[in-house]
């Protein structure tokens, strides 16, 4: 079930949401058997900004029913960092890499841009307009007007794809994506996590998470994921990766129908390293079952644009 | 030998051999025919395969981290209390139930330089990763003395999980009355090229740390912090490192220099 996405075959609609995978160090943890059996058909980089970050104070993290909160805040080695010493590995997986960044001015996405678009290891890149757990501000996925104002500076500064990472934490997503269209986004991403609140359990108002809040992920945010990417796939033309609480063939399907063409994986690799091979060879399964007329016909629709 | 056994890649069904109370605790047992032997000091992500999730809070949700108690002939053993929904859901395994398993994970301890002395030192469920690690050292003919430190004499039971071990408890019904440390610091008087293996709770582990940096004495340190994957996806099992930056204890650890650490965070 290969499916073009941007210009490029992918063996399959799986991959990994952003942040929720490191190829680098899995393949510390497993070796090359991660290699022989990769799970996802293109490598979704976690965020890349400008000047290395360390990350939120721990703890970080906090089990909710069926779910889990995070705030993990971003750390990462900056871009020179990444250019010099993260790149290199992940261009040696075996599919496709897609370079996630993020800046907190047009200028800085602008910068992560270029240098992402000199290196030909990556295939695309995704900006990360979203991510709520992060204190440096700037949230311009919310607000459709601000995301078509920067994309429209930053969009000339890359030949490559350009996928737009939604918020789910806005009032209309679905305005976000045609304003991430009409800049000349090449395709759109969603759902990021939604911001959530542990309280401390041992502390009056006091919070768990070290960042203060977090961003929930997880079966819990499934049928929110379902109806904003089906809401955001009836407004645009462009493809749409879809994502949000997926642990089975089962769950992915319902993404697809909703109007996705890729899906993403996240916290259930948390649970289970290898859980996107097993969701694709369920997805494989309903599909071959569906037949030709079946949902599984619009999947194909849906997958081949 | 290198102190990083890989894992196979994903989680594996395997099934509940035995299950044993050691006082306050319980011993599982995991038949893991086709996963490799584990380093001393490495961890498994376990769930159980039927109701995990539905306890309290409608937790769990994640696998829980352990390390490894012991493991041989194809079977793991790990040292379990339960203090909440994960750990409760895996204390009531039986026989013949399922268990998910993912490991063995992080690294292990390192040996001391040679001719220098080992001498563990544990505190509660602390006492698994030093039980596998005191056997690999006695059975290359190296002395490993333990001092083990516990909550009370029901929770002391674990200190039969050793060789010879010297005890302590919080409130005196068995072996020294008071902390584990107050041991160590006793044995580290009189301490020439020791390194000191240690794992327990966090205020334990940073006195540990604390002695061991004034007395020169090296030691290494079996960290705990919440995981969620165990295999450096996720970025929550981070500690801070005295040069202001953070390592992930699933990927970095779980055992660290302690002359890495600015302080083990209580966390």
């Amino acid at each position: 079930m290969s499916v073009q996405f941007l210009g490029l075959e992918l063996a399959h609609p799986i991959v990994n949401g952003s942040g929720t995978y490191d190829a680098i160090a899995a393949r510390r943890a497993f070796g090359d058997a991660l290699l022989e059996r990769f799970p996802f058909s293109a490598f979704v980089s976690k965020t890349i900004t400008l000047q290395p970050r360390a990350g939120n104070p721990p703890p970080r993290l906090y089990e909710t029913p069926a779910g889990l909160i995070n705030s993990i805040g971003l750390p990462n080695k900056g871009l020179r960092g990444y250019l010099a010493h993260d790149l290199p590995e992940l261009a040696r997986l075996p599919v496709p890499l897609i370079t996630n960044v993020m800046g907190s001015t047009a200028e800085d996405i602008a910068a992560l841009l270029e240098a992402v678009d000199a290196r030909p290891e990556v295939a695309a890149v995704e900006l990360n307009v979203s991510c709520p757990n992060v204190k440096t501000g700037l949230d311009i996925g919310a607000d459709p007007r601000e995301l078509e104002a920067v994309l429209g500076r930053v969009r000339p500064r890359t030949a490559k794809p350009l996928i737009v990472k939604l918020t789910p934490n806005a009032a209309d997503p679905a305005a976000a994506a045609e304003a991430a269209e009409a800049a000349g986004a090449d395709a759109v991403a969603l759902i990021n996590t939604l911001r959530a609140y542990a309280p401390h359990p041992r502390r009056a108002s006091a919070p768990w998470l070290g960042g203060g809040t977090g961003g929930l992920s997880g079966p819990a945010v499934r049928a929110v994921a379902l109806a904003q990417v089906r809401a955001v796939a009836q407004r645009v033309a462009i493809p749409v990766v879809g994502m949000g609480g997926v642990q089975t063939g089962r769950h992915a399907a319902d993404l697809l129908e909703a109007g996705a063409t890729l899906v993403a994986v996240g916290t259930e690799s948390f649970r289970d390293p290898a859980a996107a091979e097993r969701i694709r060879a369920e997805l494989d399964d309903l599909f071959a079952k569906s037949g030709q007329n079946a949902p599984g016909h619009e999947w194909s629709a849906r997958m081949s644009r | 030998m290198s102190d990083r056994t890989l894992a196979p890649f994903g989680r594996r069904g395997v099934e509940v051999a035995e299950r044993r109370e050691l006082g306050a605790y319980v011993v599982l047992t995991a038949r893991d025919p086709d996963g490799p032997p584990p380093r001393p000091g490495q961890f498994y992500m376990l769930a159980a395969a039927e109701r995990w999730g539905g306890g309290e809070d409608e937790r769990p949700f994640l696998p829980r981290a352990f390390s490894v108690l012991r493991a041989a002939d194809g079977r793991l053993e790990f040292m379990l209390e339960a203090v909440g929904p994960g750990t409760s859901r895996l204390c009531d395994l039986r026989p013949g139930d399922g268990l998910w398993l993912t490991g063995p994970l992080g690294v292990g301890f390192t040996a001391p330089a040679d001719g220098g002395r080992a001498l563990l030192c544990g505190g509660g469920v602390g006492t698994a990763p030093l039980a596998i690690w005191q056997d690999e050292l006695l059975a290359a003919g190296r002395p490993a003395p333990a001092l083990l430190g516990f909550r009370d004499a029901a929770h002391a039971a674990g200190a039969a999980l050793l060789a010879n071990p010297r005890v302590a408890t919080d409130d005196g019904s068995a072996g020294h009355h008071g902390l584990v440390t107050e041991l160590l610091a006793r044995e580290l008087r009189s301490a020439s090229r020791t390194t000191v293996y240690a794992c327990g709770p966090p205020a334990m582990l940073e006195a540990v740390r604390a002695l061991c940096a004034a007395r020169c004495v090296p030691a290494q340190l079996a960290l705990e912090a919440g995981m969620a994957c165990g295999f450096g996806a996720c970025f929550g099992c981070v500690v801070p490192t005295g040069d202001g930056g953070y390592v992930r204890l699933c990927v970095d650890g779980p055992v660290l220099e302690a002359a890495t650490l600015a302080g083990v965070p209580a966390h």
